[in-house]
């Protein structure tokens, strides 16, 4: 694949008067020129808002917003249009269906099986959840290498399983999750399964329709869009059946004070004005990418995951943690000599953007006995210079703290 | 790379490889822990108070090193003291961390080391954490002290 470094204007910005290695993709990921082009257009031209106005503009925002829609169905392979929430993000996204299905389909003593690597987006809504209904969470344990131990999530699995919410990458570890099968063998118990897509949206082809999952959530800023924007997809009848999750304008059909009907999905799941120009903007942020095949991508992105593993594996003192049978584009690390925020530190004064910190999973990090760690992450425009970069200030860090 | 230089001074960096006052204190009369969320760092103070003297100070628990050095030279230099004048080297400490102009260069001595932190926004609370700590053992009957 050719570099696509020119298309991000970020990336030639100098930082501390350095090149920017920026390999803090696992939190956010930077937009393409086209993405930043389509928002300002937006911004200057369209701007108005949505599903109201009989206006003009109104009516070319409301177009423009819903036509992203049809993009993230076809991206993620879903069967109808409708079934593509907008949300703020994949936060937004599981609070909503953990406090949805709370209402509907969670009662006491049932169970809801999550894992050891979770993020919090994907740990606390579901504790709120067993709070009020009195169901009770369940942690599938990892393996020391940080996979999924199947055996034991199978054996978890039981007719009182509820719900499975599983991430499909780790955002610490990198480790790809076998959702396939985990899904398959959860719906042999009727549980509803919900997959974190987070970290896996700009790094894996995703077809919800045959993966068979009841959900899948992801945030627009992960995959070169906006922040503030996410999307939640849900199988139709489900949506259908399900509570809203926050309630006033653009979700209800008609309104008295004595009764409200509510609109269908998945307006019914949309209350108030949304981020009307986010949403457009993950629109051209899904057209940017599909412009590469997914074997470019997936070609490229496993050849500089490799290059980064053995170039870090080649620094003394340094560990990797986690050695996942599959691993996606993350890389996290400890140092004997140093702690990682001030690996942090000191890296960035190199111009290499790396995180260090417990990378909101707390439980992880008690789980692996580290109180935090360093995480490189790629995105595709990272190259073999960037990690050349980073490993150059690492070893500066050893320096300084020998 | 000055800043740098600056963050991590020699003090520093022997201030975290060979923390002074490290360890449990057995006969504390106070303990309190400082936890900053943002990053997870974890520590807990113990002093042994006499009437308003801190005849005896010490710490555990895990930080980089510049949360570390800070807390080695917090109980360095808050031994001995009472508790105003610890509360006023704590306002003083917390001025130059954040890049104050009026501070008393020589009475902070030695801890103006930390001052390289004032060019690392980021950095502060990793610094301030057990001063913080410090503060709250001396002015609260609380149990924890945060940075947020
Ligand atoms: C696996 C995973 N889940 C959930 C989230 C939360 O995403 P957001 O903060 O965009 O809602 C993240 C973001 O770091 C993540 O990596």
């Amino acid at each position: 694949m050719k570099s696509i470094k020119k298309d991000f204007p970020i990336l030639s910005k100098k930082v501390n008067g350095k090149r920017l290695s920026y390999l803090d993709n696992a939190a956010s990921t930077q937009k393409p020129k086209a993405v930043i082009d389509a928002l300002s257009h937006y911004e200057m031209n369209l701007h108005a808002n949505v599903h109201r106005g009989i206006h003009r503009l109104s009516q070319e925002a409301t177009y423009e917003y819903e036509k992203v829609r049809e993009k993230i169905k076809n991206y993620i392979h879903a069967e109808q249009v409708d079934e593509i929430i907008y949300t703020k993000g994949t936060t937004e996204s599981i609070n909503l269906l953990a406090t949805s299905l709370a209402k509907l389909y969670i009662h006491k003593n049932d169970e809801i099986v999550i894992s050891t690597a979770e993020h919090h987006a994907n740990i606390v809504p579901w504790q709120q959840a067993c709070q009020i209904t009195g169901a009770k969470l369940v942690v599938c344990p990892i393996d020391q290498n940080g996979d999924i131990e199947l055996d034991a999530f199978n054996s978890l699995l039981s007719p009182r399983t509820k719900i499975v919410s599983i991430s499909h990458i780790s955002n610490v570890l990198g480790s790809i999750n076998p959702i396939e099968t985990m899904i398959k063998n959860a719906k042999k118990y009727g549980a509803i399964t919900i997959i974190d897509a987070a970290q896996s949206i700009a790094h894996l082809p995703i077809d919800v329709t045959q993966l068979g999952c009841d959900f899948l959530t992801f945030s627009a800023h992960k995959i070169h869009g906006p922040t503030g924007t996410g999307i939640l997809y849900g199988k139709y009848a489900h949506l259908t059946a399900m509570p809203p999750f926050m309630t006033g304008g653009d979700m209800i059909k008609t309104v008295s004070f004595e009764k409200t009907t509510f609109n269908s999905p998945p307006y019914k799941f949309e209350a108030g004005t949304p981020n009307i120009s986010g949403v457009i903007g993950l629109g051209y942020a899904i057209d940017y990418l599909s412009q590469f095949s997914w074997d470019e991508k997936l070609n490229y992105e496993n050849s500089l995951t490799k290059y980064l593993i053995e170039s870090l594996s080649t620094i003394h003192g340094l560990r990797i943690i986690g050695n996942p049978s599959k691993r996606s584009a993350i890389a996290s690390f400890v140092l004997d000599a140093a702690h990682p925020h001030d690996i942090a530190t000191i890296l960035d004064e190199h111009g290499v953007a790396i995180r260090a910190g417990h990378h909101c999973a707390m439980p992880l990090m008690e789980h692996l006995k580290l109180p935090a760690t360093a995480r490189a992450s790629l995105s595709l425009y990272n190259d073999k210079e960037d990690i050349d970069q980073l490993c150059n200030a690492i070893e500066d860090t050893k320096r300084i703290f020998q | 790379m000055s800043n740098l230089i600056e963050l991590y001074r020699d003090l520093i960096l022997d201030h975290n490889k060979n923390p002074r006052n490290f360890g449990e204190l057995q006969n504390a009369t106070k303990s309190i822990e400082g936890v900053n969320p943002l990053c997870g760092d974890k520590l807990k103070l113990f002093l042994l108070l006499e009437n308003d003297l801190i005849k005896d100070i010490s710490f555990i628990g895990t930080g980089c090193a510049i949360s570390v050095a800070s807390a080695s030279m917090m109980t360095e230099n808050a031994k001995g003291l009472d508790v105003n004048q610890c509360l006023e080297l704590y306002a003083m400490v917390h001025s130059m961390l954040i890049g104050k102009d009026e501070i008393d260069v020589e009475r902070l001595g030695k801890i103006m080391a930390l001052s390289g932190v004032k060019a690392y926004p980021s950095r502060v609370k990793c610094a301030s954490l057990s001063w913080h700590a410090l503060k709250q053992a001396l002015s609260t009957n609380q149990l924890t002290a945060s940075t947020e």
